[in-house]
């Protein structure tokens, strides 16, 4: 499979500023060195707790925040272009080549615009000034997320969570982009619309050729949309590998406590959870050395002093601690 | 089984609003034991919340509990008091010693110009007599129990200086100042990360195996239902659909829409990139309440001519009773 | 459920189907429609503003017309029907008495005389939208000398109160309209730069802000009309009053649109137009603007009876509009005095249209701002 998106290197520093001239008094690392690569086709997963850098990781990706260091190669058409280096201007042709699904579906249309113009927007400003072909395309769009086109003239205010939603998935999917950004897209909706979402999101992958790469903070609804998993703490990953791999056998403490923590459906089986002490590390201020340590039930000294590095421990499988040689974690129980 | 220390019979809220009447919760029957967790799951607009806030009497206008009974079972014995019938001022001794509540947003339910301690303290003075210094220390022994560090200089800190999991903590201190009965938990991990949500929850069954608590606990997560309730109540439009113990209600669903819920839910445990089977259609708009069964427009067993008119009533025994045609009570 | 889409049927929209395709200004509109007090208060402003476009046609006698005779002459009430039950409008005249005391001519009802009355009568001349005219809506049918309609009664001058109260509403209305718009140009040019630009420029924007609004108003306001030549006319003044006004006003507006720019640039549909690809000002003018327009326009009809009331207090501290131009300020300055006032009462008549204006304006205001909340 070929590479659609290579980040190296990423960093989005956050000036903290204080007192009557505004002088910066200090940065959060919101985002402190990462890397990874999207192949054309797949879903990756970017998986973390909130302030762990996911959500401003997707920012920088779609240029909505300009990254303090680092590329962000994107593969169109044939050429590479690294969006980290261009400017606001330069950037406006290429947007339409990767879009976004927002995770209010409330905030994310616009309450004073009918359902065929928030669809038909991206259309018109890309070019497509037709009235009439944009109108067919806006309906051939709602019918790709099951939207009856009858509901064309109807405002957002008529819609529920899950049918807005897919209003937000059909204006990404207008421009017919390579890359689509969901942020969190079914954590604001009800349970039994999640599955909605989550099987369209599937269906449209297939059908289209997406590429995903889908934050959220729930593991078990990203095991039902991902080929990959990238875990983040603390604006770092601290692994990577296919979904199958890092549910059943994680290699670092962290994956491993943020499998363990979450909820199944399955009454008794909470009895032997790891139950991590302590908070997540402020990303301002960082502990030295693996910034997981003072949480870590496998810490040692040298966890303390020396940061890891991402590495590839075995084909496919990135971790960063320096204990992953030699741990052997826990992961999810067979179904079977 | 012993006796419940509160029992909900048929339990009615209504909103008037300007559209017409939303009967947020219309007839609920449950009931609490002592050291015993009642979860009460559903999606948005169950009336799950509603639920919670008409037991302590805080139905925010124009809301109005219109019918039914709460009967909360005194601690010295004796006949249960129905809560309904007592007076705003009778309400208040209810709250806190007998009855309290943690909210999903610990941040909103603090006010911020005071320190947690004396927010804590102000309670503990209030409805247990104490002075000062003995209510500080009060609650000081308040944030040690519930896990919140260094709880001495904790105590003279303000909400906004807290992390979202410290702030639950000092919520639940505050909660159980008055050493209530009954703990209503309302979507109490919802706002945290998981890994918060795991400490939270660990907390809770702690506390409870201590004090003999009995907690309702309010949550639209069947994963944390299936972790911490002992006993379920499925909630839909406003109604209890089905209520059991928490093994049965998961391995063997009667209602539909139970059924539906559970198969529907992502898990960890799911094959990677495996499609969810899915409830049709979206939950309704509470001013176009469906008529007969509520769920019936979205429901996969319909037994058409009949759902759509008449209202199934509660059938099977108390402790594990269903609302649907499918499992009795035809006209 | 869609049949009226294909259908041939006329479009019979169910309650939940109109809703659905609703604009949000009608939104707006049902939820204004249900605030009763605003709805009236509406109908009251627009009444004002009615009576002050045709002021002139309203006003019975030349507002300006001095008459030593006629001198604080009590109301006169117009009485609609003869004994016989006859429409036939008619004042009573007056009568000339000597006072036995001072000697003073004093004039009273005379209940005897009548002087009936004529709609779209001839009158002083005035233009009215430019058009050259003497119709007035009621009249003398045959004025004689020493004839007069005083329906709120005269001041000391002998000038019409009620003729001037006309004159005045338009004056004080229009001046607030114009400082409302001066200093909305002002508040959303200055309030969008401060908000689009950020940096030095939001800055220093704000903290011009900050010292304008640290001013005492009373003692600026002194200053600066004591600063306005003698010399100029009454139009002249009239206008460096509404300036001096609305340059202290913008304030207000200028954060209010600020604040709104700057919480709309974090909503997600603002970002999803940027991502497609908008340019800046497809963003500002299709997505930002159109979504606190209705925050603008209460916060106007909030800002307006602000206006009103500080052009009406200058003016009443003299520092305002100055004789011989009328309004609800130079109105109420006569009514200053008690001596005044127990001899002429009526003369404090001016102060209700005041109030009721603010009033009307305030419950509008706020049944705006309520009605325009979507989701409130």
């Amino acid at each position: 499979m070929t590479t659609l998106l290579e980040v190296r290197g990423l960093r989005k520093y956050f000036p903290i500023r204080k007192g009557l001239l505004r002088r910066v008094v200090g940065q959060v690392r919101a985002v402190d060195g990462v890397s990874f690569t999207i192949r054309k086709g797949e879903t990756l997963a970017l998986v973390g707790e909130s302030g762990c850098g996911k959500t401003t990781v997707s920012r920088c990706i779609l240029r909505a925040l300009a990254p303090s260091a680092g590329a962000i190669n994107f593969s169109i058409g044939g050429r590479t272009v690294d969006l980290a280096a261009l400017k606001r201007r330069q950037l406006r042709p290429l947007r339409r080549h990767m879009q976004m699904v927002f995770q209010d579906p409330y905030s994310s249309l616009n309450p004073r615009m009918v359902v065929g113009d928030i669809i038909g927007e991206p259309l018109l400003i890309n070019g497509m000034t037709d009235r009439a072909e944009r109108r067919k395309r806006v309906a051939e769009l709602m019918e790709l997320v099951q939207l009856p086109a009858a509901y064309l003239n109807r405002f957002p205010h008529a819609f529920s969570g899950g049918q807005r939603q897919r209003i937000g998935i059909a204006r990404a999917l207008a421009l017919n982009p390579e890359l689509i950004v969901a942020d969190e897209p079914v954590s604001a909706l009800d349970v039994s619309v999640q599955a909605q979402i989550l099987n369209l999101m599937l269906d449209l992958q297939d059908r289209l050729q997406l590429t995903y790469l889908f934050v959220a903070h729930d593991l078990s609804v990203v095991k039902h949309v991902s080929d990959r998993v990238a875990v983040m703490y603390v604006g770092r990953i601290v692994e990577l590998a296919e979904t199958e791999a890092l549910y059943n056998r994680p290699l670092h403490p962290y994956t491993e406590a943020l499998l363990s923590a979450a909820p199944t459906p399955v009454p008794g089986v909470a009895s032997n959870r790891i139950v991590l002490e302590r908070e997540i590390a402020d990303p301002a201020n960082p502990p030295p050395g693996c910034a997981f340590h003072p949480r870590c039930r496998h810490a040692q000294d040298r966890c303390r002093q020396q940061t890891p590095e991402l590495e590839e421990v075995e084909p496919g499988r990135w971790v960063s601690c320096l204990r992953a040689r030699e741990l052997s974690l826990q992961g999810i129980a067979d179904p079977a | 089984m012993a006796e419940p220390i509160l029992s909900v019979r048929n339990l009615q809220t209504q909103f008037a609003a300007q559209e017409g009447v939303v009967h947020a919760v219309d007839g609920v029957d449950f009931d609490v034991f002592e050291g015993r967790t009642l979860g009460v799951v559903g999606e948005s607009g169950c009336g799950k919340s509603v639920t919670a806030r008409s037991i302590l009497g805080i139905v925010e206008s124009p809301g109005r509990v219109v019918g039914g009974q709460i009967l909360l079972r005194p601690a010295k014995g004796g006949a249960p008091i129905d809560l309904l019938t007592l007076s705003p001022k009778a309400m208040r001794d209810i709250r806190g010693p007998e009855i309290a509540l943690v909210f999903q947003e610990p941040m909103a339910s603090f006010s911020q110009y005071y320190t947690i301690g004396n927010q804590i303290t102000e309670a503990i003075r209030l409805h247990m007599g104490m002075d000062a210094n003995a209510a500080r220390a009060r609650a000081i022994d308040l944030l040690d129990m519930v896990g919140v560090p260094q709880p001495s200089r904790r105590v003279d800190e303000y909400p906004f200086q807290l992390s979202g999991g410290l702030r639950q903590r000092v919520m639940i201190a505050m909660a159980l100042a008055c050493d209530p009965r009954v703990l209503i938990a309302d979507e109490p991990t919802t706002a945290l990360d998981v890994t918060t949500q795991a400490q939270i929850l660990d907390l809770l069954r702690e506390l409870q195996q201590k004090r003999g608590l009995a907690i309702i606990l309010i949550t639209h997560d069947m994963g944390v239902i299936a972790e911490m309730a002992h006993d379920v109540a499925v909630m839909y439009l406003g109604r209890a659909v089905e209520t059991g113990p928490v093994g049965e209600i998961f391995s063997s669903p009667k209602h539909p829409y139970t059924r539906a819920l559970l198969r529907s839910i992502p898990t960890v445990l799911a094959k990677p990139r495996t499609r969810l089977p899915t409830i049709a259609g979206s939950i309704p708009h509470p001013f176009n309440r469906p008529t007969g069964c509520p769920y019936h427009p979205r429901c996969s067993e319909i037994i058409t001519g009949l759902c759509e008119t008449a209202e199934p009533p509660a059938v099977g025994e108390a402790s594990r009773e269903v609302r649907c045609f499918l499992h009795g009570g035809r006209p | 459920m869609f049949g009226f889409i294909t259908g041939r049927r006329a479009p019979q929209l169910s309650k939940a189907e109109r809703f659905a395709v609703a604009t949000q200004l009608q939104l707006t509109w049902w939820r204004f429609r249900r605030h009763k007090l605003a709805m009236i208060s509406g109908v009251v402003v627009l009444l004002f503003y009615g009576l002050a476009i045709a002021a002139d046609f309203l006003a019975t006698t030349d507002p300006h017309a001095t008459d030593a005779r006629t001198s604080y002459i009590a109301p006169q009430p117009i009485h609609f029907f003869d004994e016989d039950g006859a429409f036939r409008p008619y004042v009573n005249g007056l009568k000339g008495v000597r006072d036995p005391k001072t000697f003073k001519l004093i004039y009273t009802i005379d209940p005897n005389r009548r002087t009936y009355l004529q709609f779209f009568a001839p009158g002083y001349r005035y233009s009215f939208l430019g058009i050259e005219t003497d119709i007035h809506l009621i009249g003398l049918k045959n004025p004689q000398r020493g004839d007069g309609i005083y329906i709120l009664g005269t001041d000391l001058l002998g000038r019409d109160l009620w003729s001037r109260l006309m004159v005045a509403t338009r004056v004080s209305l229009t001046i607030g309209l114009i400082g409302v718009s001066i200093s909305l140009f002002l508040g959303v040019l200055l309030g969008g730069v401060s908000a689009i630009y950020g940096g030095v420029v939001d800055t220093v924007i704000q903290r011009v802000i900050e010292v304008v609004r640290s001013m005492p108003t009373i003692p600026l306001w002194l200053g600066l009309a004591a600063a306005l030549p003698n010399s100029w006319s009454v139009m002249q003044i009239y206008f460096a009053i509404t300036i001096i006004i609305s340059l202290l006003a913008w304030t207000d507006l200028a954060r209010v649109v600020r604040g709104k720019f700057l919480s709309l640039r974090e909503e997600d549909f603002v970002m999803a137009a940027e991502l497609a690809g908008a340019s800046q000002g497809r963003i500002i003018f299709r997505h930002m603007l159109p979504s606190f327009a209705s925050h603008i326009i209460a916060a106007v009809s909030l800002a307006l009876p602000a206006m009103i009331i500080s052009e009406t207090s200058l003016s009443f501290l003299g520092l305002g509009l100055r004789p011989p131009a009328i309004s609800w300020g130079i109105l109420l300055q006569d009514a200053q005095s008690i001596q005044t006032l127990a001899l002429a009462p009526w003369l404090l008549a001016s102060a209700v249209p005041v109030i009721l204006v603010i009033l009307a304006f305030n419950f509008l205001g706020d049944g705006l701002r309520d009605a325009a909340d979507p989701y409130g």
